[in-house]
């Protein structure tokens, strides 16, 4: 009888599930590779490197303890300025970059129309036509440290964040602002009790792309940062599989999966967020 | 009234100038230190000889035709045009394919876009590395590995950026769907056309800026990838060249340009700037035309 009731919209739209629930396993299965290798021993990952860590394969936790200390270098360091770098770097260009969009977009002076056009014109160079004279500069300037490095990130990711406030600051009518400033605000409080509230939807676009591109950048902190001392999490992956000599493939699964958890976490969290504001980048990008 | 609210606006304009070191300074400041300098000094050292930087001497155009020149550069540029091309068609295909699919009101859209779009997130090095372990698993049961053969290298790499851009792409492709007017596709399906019909002369046409964008966008992924590349197959195999040179067979234009700063046996740093200003100019004028071309479609609407 059911089968009956089923009109053939509606079994074209089963069978399409059933095709995309396919691929939706195969798109998982990478992911569950890594877990999977996270708990093997060494020797079996290059093996055996799709079967269940089980019986002689399991290593418990013996990847992870291992992994901590793994490539002369603790790991929960390459975590800490990882997180450092990404914070500060986000909140100076949220801060910064806001401010500067509103003043170009209200004042609109012949510099206000260069700096947009070459945040604009910025958008389009690689980051191998300066990464050269960056690194070299970064370095005069004593900006090779995780707490000064957002300066850096400041200067080269400015192009887009600047380009997509104004283009909000434009929509935003003049009046409301014109109306603090006849009850007596100054530009600082204009801009920071009126205009920054209504910024919020695009600060939360910007901070997401921002977020996304620092935490997982590697060459730009690769070639600023004094390796020795300091190492972000892509620079210590990239240091364990490139070091010579035998690598523990176990250990660096562990600590890829380490890794890739709070991403996953963040995103499931604000996945709305998160979708929206690298639609809009790409869109205007 | 009208001259009262330009003086007005004049004021506000003014008062807020004063502010402007503090408003534009961090930017203005941070901006020549991470692109304006550094933009014109590569410009300026690609015309150079050097090694350090203090040591520059002007010499003309000698580092382009050392570029141009060098095979290996070369090997790289048609190496990662055909990879963007290639990478381009297949991402677009496809997720073009799942987001026309995710919107046909299906059980379970939202669980599968978020499984789509996640491997977006995660960094370059780090889905090199996934994607190098299940290649090795896979291919040491013919004992073979991807560093050991260029076609595996070549295709790995598709297969590792469309698994991380599909999701992406299918994003932008979904909005574009979703703003297909609903009146148009009723009105086909009352004039009785068929799915395919409706697809190819309704759908499509209307989904053509999200097109556009999506294909410009994955043409300049392909031509700027770096980590993924670096973290893949490092340019392995390397091919030695009858003059003792050696070419990186998977290397692609942006790793080309790092090992020619960088590599061990670099002594032109002149001819890795110049490399890097050709680049520049190749993926800045990707970016222009994909501009000039959204213009043109905004003004005809």
């Amino acid at each position: 009888m059911k089968s009956h009731s089923l009109s053939a919209e509606g079994r074209r739209k089963t069978i399409l599930s059933v095709v995309l629930a396919i691929i939706c396993i195969i798109y998982v299965l990478p992911m569950l590779t890594v877990v999977l290798n996270s708990f093997k021993l060494n020797t079996y990952v290059k093996t055996d490197t799709f079967a269940l860590p089980a019986g002689e394969m399991w290593a418990g936790l013996g990847n992870f303890i291992t992994g901590m200390t793994f490539g002369n270098y603790p790991f929960a360091k390459s975590v800490l300025y990882s997180v450092v770098i990404t914070v500060v770097s986000t909140f100076l260009i949220l801060l910064c970059t806001s401010m500067a969009a509103w003043y170009i977009a209200r004042v609109n002076s012949a510099f206000c129309k260069l700096l947009y056009f070459l945040c604009v014109f910025s958008m389009v160079v690689p980051f191998q036509m300066v990464m050269f004279t960056l690194s070299k500069t970064a370095d005069q300037l004593h900006l090779n440290t995780p707490w000064s490095i957002p300066v850096v990130y400041l200067g080269f990711g400015a192009g887009l964040a600047i380009f997509m406030f104004v283009g909000f600051v434009k929509s935003i009518p003049l009046e409301i602002e014109e109306a603090a400033a006849i009850d007596g605000c100054g530009p600082l409080r204009v801009f920071f009790s009126v205009v920054l509230p209504m910024l919020k939807p695009t600060m939360i676009s910007v901070g997401i792309l921002e977020i996304m591109w620092v935490w997982n950048d590697y060459l730009l902190p690769y070639l600023v940062l004094d390796i020795n001392k300091y190492r972000t999490i892509p620079i210590h992956i990239q240091y364990l599989k490139g070091s010579y000599g035998t690598v523990d493939l176990g250990a660096t699964m562990a600590l890829i999966l380490l890794s890739i958890i709070p991403v996953i976490i963040f995103y499931l969290t604000c996945q709305k967020h998160i979708i929206k504001g690298v639609a809009a980048g790409a869109v205007k990008g | 009234m009208k001259t009262n609210k330009i003086t007005n606006d004049n004021s506000v304009k003014a008062a807020t100038r004063r502010w402007a070191p503090l408003f534009l300074g961090p930017v203005v400041i941070a901006f020549i230190i991470g692109f304006v300098w550094p933009f014109i000094q590569g410009i300026w050292l690609s015309l150079c000889n050097f090694r350090l930087i203090s040591d520059a001497e002007f010499i003309g155009f000698e580092n382009y035709l050392k570029a141009l020149q060098d095979a290996s550069f070369r090997h790289a540029f048609w190496y990662t045009a055909l990879f963007a091309i290639v990478s381009l068609v297949l991402i677009n295909v496809l997720a073009f394919a799942v987001a026309y699919a995710l919107t046909q009101s299906i059980k379970g859209s939202n669980l599968f876009r978020t499984v789509f779009f996640m491997p977006n997130l995660i960094g370059g090095i780090v889905l090199g590395y996934i994607w190098s372990m299940i290649f090795d698993g896979i291919l040491s049961r013919w004992s073979t590995s991807i560093l050991l053969n260029s076609k595996f290298g070549f295709w790995g790499l598709i297969i590792l950026m469309c698994w991380q851009q599909i999701g992406y792409m299918m994003i932008i492709y979904i909005a574009g769907l979703q703003n297909v007017p609903g009146e148009m596709l009723e009105a086909a399906c009352i004039d009785g056309a068929s799915r395919w019909q409706t697809l190819f002369k309704v759908t499509i046409p209307n989904v053509m800026p999200s097109i556009t964008i999506c294909m410009f966008l994955s043409l300049t992924n392909g031509f700027k990838l770096f980590d993924q590349n670096l973290a893949l197959t490092g340019g392995q195999p390397f091919n030695i060249q009858p003059d003792g040179t050696s070419i990186k067979t998977t290397e692609m234009l942006a790793l080309n340009i790092f090992n020619t700063f960088y590599g061990s046996s670099s002594s032109s740093q002149g001819v890795a700037q110049a490399k890097a200003v050709i680049f520049f100019i190749l993926v800045a004028g990707l970016g222009l035309a994909q501009l000039a071309y959204t213009r043109k479609k905004e003004v005809q609407q």
